[in-house]
């Protein structure tokens, strides 16, 4: 008995390995044949990786809603997607109307801090809400209830923006500013590039000096490290589990915003595969944790952005870029299977038990 | 004084919820959509019975933790509650009136909703009904309490009888007809659409005398039940299994075409219910990705009997022969896919198996599989199964076909869930590390949940394939697991007849009230997270599940928090 035990247990683990070796298999031939064939100039794949880089940053804003969430609670809000998507959805409304009413044209820098104030007060406010009606009441019910309030929380507010503002696409107004670019000889970055980069870097970089320097971080940090403990030291918990909502919230929503100026149009279904893939770069990173949370965006952006032409291409594959999900979900899983603790983390294998 | 302040403060908070809730709702489309449904002919339709049971509900909420108020205080707060949440709709309604450019931003902020709010009157005279209205619909609860235990139950079942047969008077005016002795009492009861008047009150007072009958000697007849010698109550037993067997195979031929096809489809909903009850219900394991092993029961059905020249393997089998491949490939399947997730818990499982499924979605969607699964457009040319000529063609012969697989797989999964297997189950549901140190093989045992529960999936897959003819891979999305996972959660997981009236209530009511599909996955949505709240163990409870969320809601809190 225990020796037929034993060879099951090898016999599963056996499986495990063959299928990632396998798939590091796919991955090494079939770069190594795109390459080989280089059917892709230089300028393409920079390309590539530009859209990558400006995509995996919007993917690391949202991931830090949903690292910040379980380094508190332990627990996926799985309607995060949906914090992302009402954000811009609401200040889509400010938006045509600033668009129609041709301020936009004239006054394009304060039209923008207007969308993103608009949006970030919108996505905290649904962050706070969801919060407190569905998660609250449950912080001590087993683990399978909050998550599927969770599920339950996140397709009501999908469908509640659908029915509320309709089933139409709503299409964002243009910003010239944005359309021009700089070019380094062969390479072009575009300004909305560059800004959609920037913008997400310094929330990071903010988001991170509020964890690090101000009181209310060190007391969220104090809370995701022992509730029991921190309550003891006089920290409002209920308080800094709604401020850590919020926080994320906001960030969602300037996410929002950034993903709209890059993709043009809003939808109630917005939300659910970058909130997927947001959730796969706080994995990535080691969920819990901030800087890992950036570096699994980045990573996993790019990783989309370059993977369906840099592995597939080359195995002769019919439209690779149809692909690209089954990549970023792919990712996910083996990050899961082979590395649950991601990139940077550690302290969650002790924490899990 | 003080005290009085804080009473009404509190009925005007929660009047202020409800009316935010009415408004809500009006927004939605909600009351309007089901404006255009009877409950009572020329009576009331059910758009407005929903404004009326936010009012209720209001006037409940308001004085439900008040227990020591007298009447009259109880009367007084729980009107001006339902007041409150009346005049936010009457905000609304005004306006409406001023400024119809709202529907710009509020798709459904029409001038439709704007008559229906008005009943038909003039917008003064409508504001201070609706006014009253919700005052005295408001006030409602807190006179009810004044009756006695027996009579309110029995008025308040009475009008939640009332609205349901007025829902599903389609239904039972076709059922009705079916028979030409009943036809009169169809025409006696119903109008064109929902209850004739007469109907409403006969429904009404039929409803209250069975449940004070039911109150008086209802005990008695159960006592004597329980008293009857062991082989009496079996033979009782055994009759109303026959009776309820008559009726299953009867009803098909009852219920016509259209409401077979829904029963088909509640169907298909109890075969993947009672599997996904087995991972997620018995064994613990929430799987979001369910819809895989759907699929590639379709799937493999579809390879195997299709006839289709496009793609490289059409085997052109009978559906006899691709079922039981299909049932072994998705059990299989169920253990590829559950092997490397043997490590994986709670949270990450969830998200695991949802890229599982989103996975197999992609890879039959893409273009590269194409020549292999038919890519986007569909695998075609399912056959329909055959017993001898007999051809299971529409959904009132495929109705056999379902109800055979629902009994047999209801029946393995009750003799599992006593046996030692299902007793493992519930162990590593309760606590994996515990279950292992009793000495569980939580290898095998996740295993074998998984394969079961695929299994069963892929019997559903399987004959949808060759319900539908062709299998769409648009169709195998996250909605499905959703769908399922909805259905067992309200039902009560782990409990088998809580998967049935789960899938009942979940599919069966969507299908039949066509205005309730368009709002089916907000109320999902809703539903989940309310059941949570309110009644985490479901409908149907299964007992050890209930009693384990039970422990949770005496607050037993340093236990839970530390994990």
């Amino acid at each position: 008995m225990l020796a037929q035990k034993l060879k099951r247990l090898e016999l599963t683990d056996v499986f495990i390995y063959l299928l990632g070796l396998g798939i590091l298999a796919v991955v090494i031939v079939g770069s190594g044949a795109t390459l080989v064939q280089a059917k892709y100039s230089a300028r393409a794949w920079f390309d590539l990786v530009l859209f990558g880089v400006t995509l995996g940053s919007i993917y690391a804003l949202i991931a830090l809603g949903y690292t910040l969430v379980y380094g508190i609670l332990r627990m996926i809000n799985f309607a995060h997607s949906e914090v992302f998507m009402g954000g811009p959805y609401i200040a889509y409304f400010i938006a045509d109307a600033m668009g129609k009413a041709g301020f936009i044209e004239q006054n394009p820098v304060l039209a923008i801090i207007i969308i993103f104030l608009v949006a970030m007060f919108s996505s905290t406010m649904i962050a706070m809400l969801v919060e407190r009606i569905a998660y609250r009441p449950l912080r001590h019910a087993p683990r399978l209830v909050p998550l599927i309030t969770a599920i339950g929380a996140s397709f009501f507010l999908q469908y509640t923006f659908f029915r509320l503002f309709g089933p139409n696409l709503k299409v964002y107004p243009t910003f010239h500013m944005f359309d021009a670019s700089i070019a380094f000889g062969d390479f072009k970055i575009t300004y909305l590039q560059i800004f959609v980069i920037v913008a997400a870097g310094v929330l990071m970089l903010a988001l991170h000096q509020f964890v690090q320097r101000t009181k209310v971080g060190k007391a969220m940090r104090a809370v995701s490290e022992d509730r029991e403990t921190a309550a003891l030291m006089g920290i409002n918990v209920d308080n800094i589990i709604v401020t850590t909502f919020a926080l994320g919230g906001a960030l969602a929503g300037a996410a929002g915003v950034l993903y709209v100026l890059v993709f043009n149009q809003v939808t109630a279904f917005l939300g659910f595969v970058p909130g997927i893939k947001a959730f796969t770069s706080a994995v990535l990173g080691g969920i819990g944790n901030i800087p890992g949370a950036m570096l699994g965006g980045l990573f996993l952006g790019v990783i989309e952005s370059l993977g369906p032409t840099l592995f597939l291409d080359g195995l002769g594959i019919a439209a690779p870029y149809q692909l690209k999900d089954a990549i970023a979900f792919t990712m996910l899983v083996l990050v899961l299977i082979f590395r649950p603790a991601g990139i940077l983390g550690e302290r969650l294998t002790e924490k899990k038990a | 004084m003080n005290n009085a302040k804080t009473f009404w403060m509190d009925a005007f908070k929660l009047g202020v919820v409800g009316g935010i809730a009415v408004v809500f709702i009006a927004l939605l489309g909600m009351i309007e959509a089901f404006a255009t449904r009877d409950i009572i002919a020329d009576v009331i339709d059910m758009g407005r019975v929903l404004v009326l049971i936010a009012f209720f509900l209001t006037g409940h909420f308001a004085i439900a933790r008040k227990q020591n108020a007298t009447p009259v205080e109880n009367i007084s707060s729980a009107g001006f509650a339902g007041l409150v949440s009346a005049a936010f709709l009457v905000g609304l309604m005004w306006l409406l009136s001023a400024m119809p450019t709202m529907r710009t931003v509020f798709v459904n902020a029409t001038p439709a909703l704007l008559k229906t709010l008005l009943f038909g009157f003039d917008i003064i005279i409508a504001s201070l009904g609706l006014l009253a209205l919700g005052a005295v619909v408001g006030a409602l609860p807190a006179v009810l309490r004044l009756v006695p235990v027996s009579p309110r139950r029995a008025l308040i079942s009475a009008s939640a009888w009332v609205i349901l047969i007025g829902l599903l008077q389609e239904l039972l005016v076709v059922t009705l007809k079916t028979t030409e002795a009943l036809e009169g009492i169809a025409t006696l009861f119903f109008a064109k659409t929902g209850l004739s008047i007469v109907g409403a009150v006969i429904v009404f007072i039929v409803i209250v005398a069975l449940g004070l009958w039911r109150d008086r000697y209802g005990t008695s007849v159960r006592v004597r039940y329980d008293n009857l010698p062991t082989l009496q109550r079996r033979a009782t037993n055994g009759v109303l299994l026959l009776i309820l067997l008559a009726i299953l195979l009867a009803l098909p031929a009852i219920l016509g075409l259209f409401f077979s096809e829904v029963l088909v489809q509640v169907g298909l909903y109890i075969l993947m219910g009672l599997g996904l009850n087995i991972v997620v219900g018995f064994a613990g394991l929430l799987d979001l990705g369910y819809v895989a092993f759907f699929a590639i029961g379709a799937y493999t059905v579809g390879l195997m009997t299709s006839t289709s020249k496009e793609i490289a393997f059409a085997g052109g089998f009978p559906f006899w022969v691709g079922l039981p491949v299909a049932i072994v490939m998705a059990a299989f399947a169920g253990i590829i896919l559950g092997v490397p997730v043997l490590k994986v818990r709670g949270d990450y499982l969830a998200i695991v198996t949802l890229g599982f499924g989103e996975i197999v979605k992609f890879l039959a969607l893409s273009d590269f599989l194409k020549p292999y699964f038919a890519g986007a457009r569909g695998l075609e040319l399912i056959p329909k199964p055959f017993i001898g000529s007999f051809e299971f063609a529409g959904p009132q012969q495929l109705y056999y076909l379902l109800l055979i697989g629902c009994v047999i797989v209801a029946f393995i999964s009750l003799r599992l869930k006593t046996s030692r297997v299902g007793r493992a189950w519930m162990a590593m549901r309760e606590d994996e590390d515990v279950a292992q140190a009793m000495g569980i093989n939580l290898v095998a045992t996740k295993l074998l949940a998984f394969a079961m529960g695929a299994s069963f999936a892929g019997i559903g897959g399987a004959i949808n394939a060759s319900k539908l003819a062709i299998i769409y891979p648009h169709s195998m999305n996250f909605f499905v697991s959703i769908n399922v996972l909805a259905l067992i959660i309200i039902g009560g997981m782990g409990s088998i007849p809580g998967v049935i009236v789960g899938a009942l209530v979940l599919v069966g009511l969507p299908e039949i009230l066509r205005e309730f599909a368009d709002f089916r996955w907000l109320v999902y949505g809703a539903v989940l997270v309310l059941m949570m709240l309110v009644r985490p163990e479901g409908l149907m409870p299964e007992a050890r599940r209930a009693m384990e969320l039970e422990e949770f809601r005496e607050g037993d809190t340093t236990a839970q928090a530390a994990t």
